[in-house]
């Protein structure tokens, strides 16, 4: 009994650490190889004395810009929300086995839904605007979304390819309706009306915004629909196995365009997020890097929603610090991309680093792999 | 009698589309095939690999790389040759050995995509979204330190100008135009897809390339060296790409922007799946949406007259610009024909061990 105990406890051990370990050996990496292209770059500056120390002063900085001052965290909390929310709309898409390279798309279209509904209730009090904006924000990212499961189940056109198309025609779509309907008229440029009493309060901070506490809620209520029901014990189902699905009765056909849809509404909540609670407002310039930042929050969380929290932290603090590290150490908010990047990299190529340090039981960082590009090729999973 | 009264009008729009299409075409198609070059190197790299049995969806990715490569190594070089002058084409030293430094980063990001999804059996998706992510960081960053010096570039390569006799032929003269007075590596896509069509479905290569793609444990029965063709491919595939680049810094302008690329590598997969996996078919996709953009542009400022021009002014035009997506989304739904990619497509590949 007491050695079962043991070897349970071991294996409980072995896998948080190989949960936390492999994560933090990725980042630890990704921020070697970015003091190295800091020194690199050192290079190319003519007139400037090389600095051996200045990737020490660009970490200092962007550390000091994301947890610096109160103000300084409350903005990282800020730029963390829509990457929880993001993460966890990637991460629903691969437990079903849904590789959704579409969130920015459906951040947008998201976006593009609340401002028009916000708009449109901008006079009414707050607490049936702000549930009208936030519905009309989720069901056009959820929209988003459906499209791209409706087709996979009904000509299994893949998720990937569609959804980085409508990405562009969400694009297209928002620059028409900013420029066009949505437009204030007889402005000067394509900017939409304020949404008024549809805008999030503030809670905390300068601009600790309600979008701070629907991301944690998010994260509990996916938590409880992947593990806790039926629906969601279908969607890890058809993720993980979806010919085993489809012979215990579940209908992959139901759940794809579902997950998908799900998928979207997180998205485009994090869209709404974006409008209600920070711009109030769309300018046909309107764009994020949420929808990218969102795969890597998915895969370094592995698709946990809880993992996802930490996840979103770490890139939310480095988009938040990039300014203040670009203004005080010269160093290009860009930098932020390469060291995500590196861990996506250091993730992906697991096998290796496991190789390189002799690490054993820890099973491939990225675990989605098999289902994703498996029904690339016509190969219809969905039946 | 319904049919009548509704047929009536719309052959009279049909015809005057027709008329407008025949007035602005000609002196637009030079245009139309100079936008459709990058997509059609793209969609070639895409085909190469996917063919092979490989996802890239990190062309995007691939672009920005050489473009910005070729664009920072002419920088580089070009004071080595003061003196050199432009015969044909604007070609200078300089920029050669720029194409050159650009080529050999687009195989170098292909050899780590061949590495992660050949060898590793990594996902390729994620190993293309990386490459995306990575190519827009290191470029931006770069550019923003070397933007900073205000740097001159190496130029660019030029469009050669065909004999006024030929370009003024009636009928035909536009057609020339629009295929002589092209710069150098627009010229040669021409070349390449011809070249690539006939290699790909008539010769040894070809048809060991789609084997693998279609079906590598056959492939692997008859003799074929998988992993290695695999390899081979993506690397070449891997010019196609740092041409594409290359174009975008060093033919159509002779400058780099941080994102300039903005979907192109993303469109050239539609036109491959357009094209349905074939590079004549990929040309073609890729002039349809080239002029699908030339034309929404040129409505903006030469609208249509009449009853058409009223009925497209209604129409945003930004629509023009999503039009390459949303055809590729209808074709992928099967609505318009079926476009089918190789049966391994993305799938790694796993040697049986010999027991």
């Amino acid at each position: 009994m007491i050695g079962d105990r043991r070897v349970l406890l071991d294996v409980r051990m072995r896998k948080l650490g190989s949960v936390v370990l492999l994560p933090v050996i990725a980042i630890v990496l990704a921020l070697i190889v970015g003091s190295i292209v800091i020194l690199f770059s050192e290079l190319l500056i003519p007139g400037h004395t090389f600095d051996p120390l200045l990737p020490f002063v660009a970490y200092e900085a962007l550390l000091e810009g994301a947890l610096g001052s109160d103000n300084a965290i409350v903005g990282t909390l800020v730029f963390t929300a829509p990457l929880v929310l993001g993460g966890l709309a990637v991460a629903v898409g691969f437990k079903a086995g849904l590789f959704n390279i579409g969130a920015r798309g459906q951040f947008l279209v998201g976006a593009l839904g609340a401002v028009a509904a916000g708009v449109a209730v901008a006079g009414q009090p707050s607490i049936i605007a702000i549930p009208i904006a936030v519905l009309a924000g989720m069901a056009a990212g959820g929209l988003w979304g459906f499209i791209v499961g409706a087709l996979k189940a009904l000509s299994g056109a893949h998720e990937v390819v569609t959804t980085i198309m409508l990405n562009y025609v969400a694009d297209s779509l928002l620059a028409a309706l900013v420029s066009g309907p949505l437009k204030v008229p007889n402005s000067p440029s394509p900017v939409t009306f304020d949404v008024g009493n549809a805008a999030y309060p503030v809670l905390i901070g300068r601009n600790g915004h309600l979008g701070l506490l629907i991301a944690i809620v998010a994260i509990v209520v996916i938590w409880w629909l992947l593990y806790r029901t039926t629906r969601g014990f279908e969607i890890r189902t058809v993720g993980a196995n979806p010919d085993a699905a489809r012979y215990a009765g579940m209908r992959p056909r139901v759940i794809v365009p579902l997950t998908m849809t799900l998928s979207g509404m997180l998205a485009g909540l994090a869209g709404t997020g974006e409008i209600l609670g920070i711009n109030h407002h769309m300018t046909s310039g309107f764009s994020t890097t949420v929808g990218f930042d969102s795969i890597a929050v998915a895969l370094l969380a592995r698709s946990n929603p809880f993992g996802v929290l930490p996840a979103a932290l770490l890139f939310g603090a480095m988009r938040s610090g990039a300014g203040l590290m670009q203004i005080k150490a010269g160093i290009p908010a860009e930098l932020v991309d390469v060291v995500q990047a590196t861990i996506l990299l250091v993730l992906v190529a697991t096998p290796v680093i496991r190789r390189l340090l002799r690490l054993r039981g820890t099973p491939a960082a990225i675990e989605a792999a098999p289902t994703i590009t498996k029904s690339y090729s016509g190969e219809t999973v969905v039946r | 009698m319904d049919q009548l009264l509704y047929g009536i009008p719309v052959i009279g729009l049909v015809f005057q589309l027709v008329g407008y299409l025949i007035a602005i075409v000609p002196p637009i198609a030079p245009i139309i095939l100079r936008s459709a070059t990058p997509l059609a190197l793209g969609a070639m790299c895409g085909v190469m690999c996917e063919r092979s049995g490989i996802v890239n969806i990190g062309i995007e990715g691939t672009m920005l790389a050489s473009a910005f490569t070729g664009w920072v190594v002419g920088i580089a070089v070009a004071p080595l040759f003061p003196h050199a002058a432009a015969f044909l084409f604007g070609i200078t030293p300089a920029l050669l050995i720029a194409l050159a430094a650009a080529l050999l980063v687009a195989v170098l990001i292909s050899a780590l995509h061949a590495w992660l999804s050949i060898s590793l059996r990594a996902d390729q998706i994620i190993s293309g979204t990386i490459i995306n992510i990575a190519a827009f960081g290191v470029t931006g960053y770069l550019n923003t330190i070397i933007a900073k010096t205000s740097p001159t570039s190496a130029g660019s390569f030029t469009a050669w100008r065909p004999p006024a006799d030929l370009t003024n032929l009636p009928f035909v003269g536009w057609i020339l135009r629009m295929f002589l007075n092209q710069g150098p590596l627009t010229m040669l896509v021409l070349v390449l897809v011809i070249v690539f069509q006939v290699l790909l479905f008539r010769s040894r290569w070809g048809l060991r390339t789609r084997a693998v793609g279609e079906h590598p444990k056959a492939a692997e029965t008859v003799g074929i060296d998988v992993t290695r063709l695999r390899y081979r491919n993506v690397l070449v595939a891997g010019l196609f790409a740092g041409l594409a680049g290359a174009f975008l810094s060093m033919e159509a302008t002779n400058s780099f922007q941080a994102g300039m690329t903005n979907g192109i590598g993303f469109i050239a997969l539609a036109a491959m799946i357009l094209g349905r996996w074939t590079p004549i078919g990929a040309l073609l996709a890729a002039l349809l949406f080239a002029s699908f953009k030339a034309i929404g542009q040129t409505i903006n400022f030469l609208p249509p007259a009449g009853q058409l021009g009223s009925i497209v002014s209604a129409v945003p035009a930004q629509l023009f610009d999503a039009l390459p997506y949303i055809v590729t989304i209808i074709v992928l739904a099967g609505v318009v024909g079926r476009s089918t990619p190789p049966a391994a497509d993305g799938q790694p590949y796993e040697r049986e061990s010999a027991t």
